[in-house]
């Protein structure tokens, strides 16, 4: 074993010392190559040091962030709400002090339509009280019931009606009672009215609001600017129209709507509406040429134009702080047929036909976060009604002393308070001319108050 | 003359048929922020609406005509939900006359629907301002939501343009690598945010809290959607001054009164953050918005 090592480790000596020459290029390339080796291999430690460095500090980063909820497959949606029907209930209130007798109020030159017209009650009044419930019926129909409990304990159906939701193409129909689609404010309800009342025009013509029952059509044009057509028809029991023992329709509207923004901060509907009705016997109180109450009546054909326009402003779209809306209306009636003078006597009738307009214009100002301040002013023209027996000599115009032509015009201004959007506080002062004679000067405080879900409103 | 007729009509008849199907899903997006992830997900197969911008608050919107006219043509909504939107969304869709979108649909997709929500209230009550019976809706500012979103919108796109699947799903994977690693980063860089103290203004800051670790002492707001009174100020104030928070945080939909006015008597900075896509200028899409809100916490820190 000693030999032979001995021997070997000579024999390799004496190779090495042999070749020694030979091998010392050789061996210099291979030192390079160890160096290169060694000195790339620590440039990628150092790198694979520096990211499980960065990793580490994420990891750090990722335990101290709290861990992401984790997801929910598919859980219930829902534009509307958790109650299903939807219910809610609006209550409303006031105090009015009027300088005129209520009882004697009546819109002078125009034919009084009912209990729509006029400031109400003085003192303290319990409003209506609305009660909606509506919900989605089915995949097919959403339905909606509004009630109105009014102070006297009776109870009246404001709107009841279905509407398609599986429609395509822009259509939709709905049918049962509800507001017709003329106008602007028409299709407002009360606690949603920036005024405690109706502008004095509607007053006039449709007896505060028109509801209609029976069917409506809308179309929405499929461009990015709001379009809209509508027509309805139905009963048209409600004034101006009355009920007729017919089995068609009586009348109708159309109308058509269109808006869009003006900027991110403004946006503008305007609409053209056109509305027909029957009359059979429309009868109204009046007295004669010697102060004796008589009963008049109408039958014939009642056509109303309606111009509506609407703007809305508030900075970048965001009505916090403050936020503008003027809206107005111009209204405009032919009515054409027979007039009976006292119904219960005389009944003497002759042809009859008026035209008559009227417009209001109002501006709502929010000027500090909950407060709104509002203007509005109202006009009628009642126009020169022909009245057939009067014109032919048989009776005189001292006997249809409503009817007599006037321009009764009325000034409101109001401030409201809303601690939340379910409650508002409202004051109301104006100065109603719309008797023929006397200056009816108005103060009203409101209360509105809304409970459970309520739908949301329209533009 | 007839021949350039025909020779126009040829043309125009070749242009159509050569023009890719663009655009083919027309959206509605109810915030800036679902509109820039629609964006994100979709490219050019969806042509994207905006119904609010970044400095709207989107309790309060009404319910336009400009946006009924878009419900009208919309093939999908994208809604954030948790009756968010309670008060305008629903008047667009019933007034739409479009099945398409109305809730249930495949056309109707709400981004809180993929998520758990914070502050969800046992018991619900007006006398607590504006609470949101399903829960915080402001989900938008945990970037954590926003993947989860992205995930069911990803989704909900190949459902209703299954031509396009493949092109959603490389989209959609693509988004979530560059989100994710986004994530990493962002969490990297807020650390320094962990428990900082702030006051807001409305609970809407909850997932941005959550996710950085920020501390909430107290809101502007008492209740959700209920204006601070005097009184409450008054009292804030003085609660405050002992510990005042770091830093106090405004949206950019928020009047600048209520915190200026509490930022001076605390002697706290206020941080004007983009809440959403648009809020600033920095914050075009969501990289930019969870950028510039990381920035601008940090550099109010400093």
């Amino acid at each position: 074993m000693t030999f032979s090592r001995r021997h070997g480790s000579a024999a390799l000596i004496a190779c090495v010392l042999l070749s020694a020459n030979a091998w010392a290029d050789d061996l210099a390339v291979l030192r390079g190559e160890l160096d290169r080796i060694k000195s790339e291999y620590s440039t990628r430690i150092a790198t694979l040091e520096t990211r499980i460095a960065e990793l580490e500090a994420q990891a750090a980063a990722a335990r101290a962030a709290p861990p992401p909820p984790p997801a929910v497959a598919s859980r219930a949606v829902g534009t509307g709400t958790a109650f299903n029907p939807a219910m809610s209930v609006i209550l409303a209130g006031n105090y009015a002090s009027l300088s005129e007798d209520p009882a004697t109020y009546h819109i002078a030159g125009f034919v009084p339509g009912g209990p729509g017209v006029g400031p109400g009650s003085r003192s303290f009044n319990l409003g209506e009280s609305e009660l909606t419930f509506s919900a989605n019926v089915d995949p097919y129909f959403f339905a909606n019931l509004t009630a109105s409990i009014h102070s006297d304990d009776t109870i009246s159906v404001e709107e009841a009606f279905f509407r398609t939701t599986a429609l395509t193409g822009g259509f939709t129909v709905k049918g049962g009672r509800f507001f017709a689609g003329i106008g602007y404010v028409n299709e407002v309800h009360a606690h949603a009215w920036d005024f405690i009342d109706q502008p004095l025009v509607y007053q006039a013509f449709f007896d505060g609001q028109l509801a209609e029952d029976g069917i409506q059509l809308k179309w929405l044009a499929p461009t990015d600017m709001f379009i809209e057509f509508g027509a309805e028809t139905g009963n048209g029991d409600r004034f101006p129209g009355t009920q007729r023992d017919r089995n068609g329709a009586n009348g109708g509207a159309v109308f058509v709507h269109a808006g869009n923004d003006v900027s991110d901060s403004a946006s503008w509907r305007m609409g053209l509406s056109y509305l027909d009705r029957n009359a059979d016997a429309r009868s109204y109180q009046d007295v004669n040429a010697a102060a004796q109450p008589v009963t008049d009546a109408f039958t014939g054909n009642s056509r109303t134009w309606v111009v509506d326009a609407i703007f809305k402003w508030a900075p970048h779209g965001n009505p916090t702080v403050t936020a503008l809306k003027v809206q107005g209306e111009y209204l405009r009636r032919t009515e054409s047929g027979v007039l009976a003078f006292d119904t219960l006597g005389a009944n003497l009738v002759g042809d009859y036909r008026s035209t008559q307009s009227g417009w209001y214009l109002q501006g709502v100002y929010q000027f500090r976060p909950r407060w709104r301040a509002g203007l509005r002013y109202d006009a009628l023209d009642a126009g020169a009604t022909r009245i057939g027996v009067v014109a032919n000599g048989q009776l005189s115009a001292a006997n249809f002393p409503l009817l007599a032509g006037a321009s009764p015009r009325r000034a409101t201004g109001m401030v409201d308070w809303s601690l939340s959007e379910f409650s508002r506080l409202r004051v109301q002062l104006a100065l109603d001319e719309a008797r023929a004679t006397g200056r009816d000067r108005q103060l009203f405080l409101q209360y509105l108050y809304s409970i459970g879900a309520h739908g949301p409103h329209k533009f | 003359m007839s021949n350039r007729l025909v020779t126009t009509l040829l043309l125009v008849a070749g242009l159509a048929a050569a023009t890719p199907a663009a655009a083919v899903l027309r959206v509605l997006a109810t915030t800036p922020d679902w509109a820039a992830l629609v964006t994100e997900l979709g490219g050019d197969r969806v042509n994207v609406y905006a119904a609010t911008n970044a400095f709207q608050d989107v309790h309060r919107v009404e319910a336009k005509p400009s946006l009924v006219a878009r419900a009208r043509n919309a093939d999908l909504v994208v809604a954030t939900g948790a009756e968010l939107e309670v008060g305008w969304l629903p008047v667009l869709v019933q007034e739409s006359g479009n099945a398409h979108i109305q809730p249930g649909s495949p056309g109707y997709f709400e981004a809180a629907s993929q998520l758990r929500l914070l502050d969800v209230p046992a018991g619900v009550d007006r006398s607590m301002g504006d609470v949101h019976p399903q829960g915080n809706p402001h989900v938008q500012l945990d970037p954590r939501n926003i993947a989860l979103i992205a995930t069911g919108l990803t989704a909900r796109l190949t459902q209703l343009d299954a031509a396009g699947t493949a092109y959603y799903e490389a989209r959609g994977a693509d988004f979530q690598a560059r989100w994710q690693a986004a994530i990493a980063r962002w969490q990297t860089k807020a650390a320094p945010l962990k428990d900082v103290s702030v006051v807001v203004i409305h609970k809407d800051q909850v997932y941005l809290c959550h996710w950085l670790g920020l501390r909430e002492i107290g809101a502007i707001e008492p209740k959700p959607g209920v204006p601070p009174s005097a009184g409450y100020l008054a009292e804030l104030v003085t609660r405050l001054s002992a510990a005042p928070p770091r830093l106090i945080l405004r949206n950019a939909y928020n009047d600048a009164k209520a915190p200026d006015w509490l930022a001076e008597r605390i002697h706290a900075p206020v941080v004007l953050l983009p809440f959403s896509v648009g809020g600033s200028a920095e914050a075009k899409d969501l990289f930019g918005l969870f950028e510039d809100t990381l920035n601008r916490l940090l550099a109010a820190l400093k």
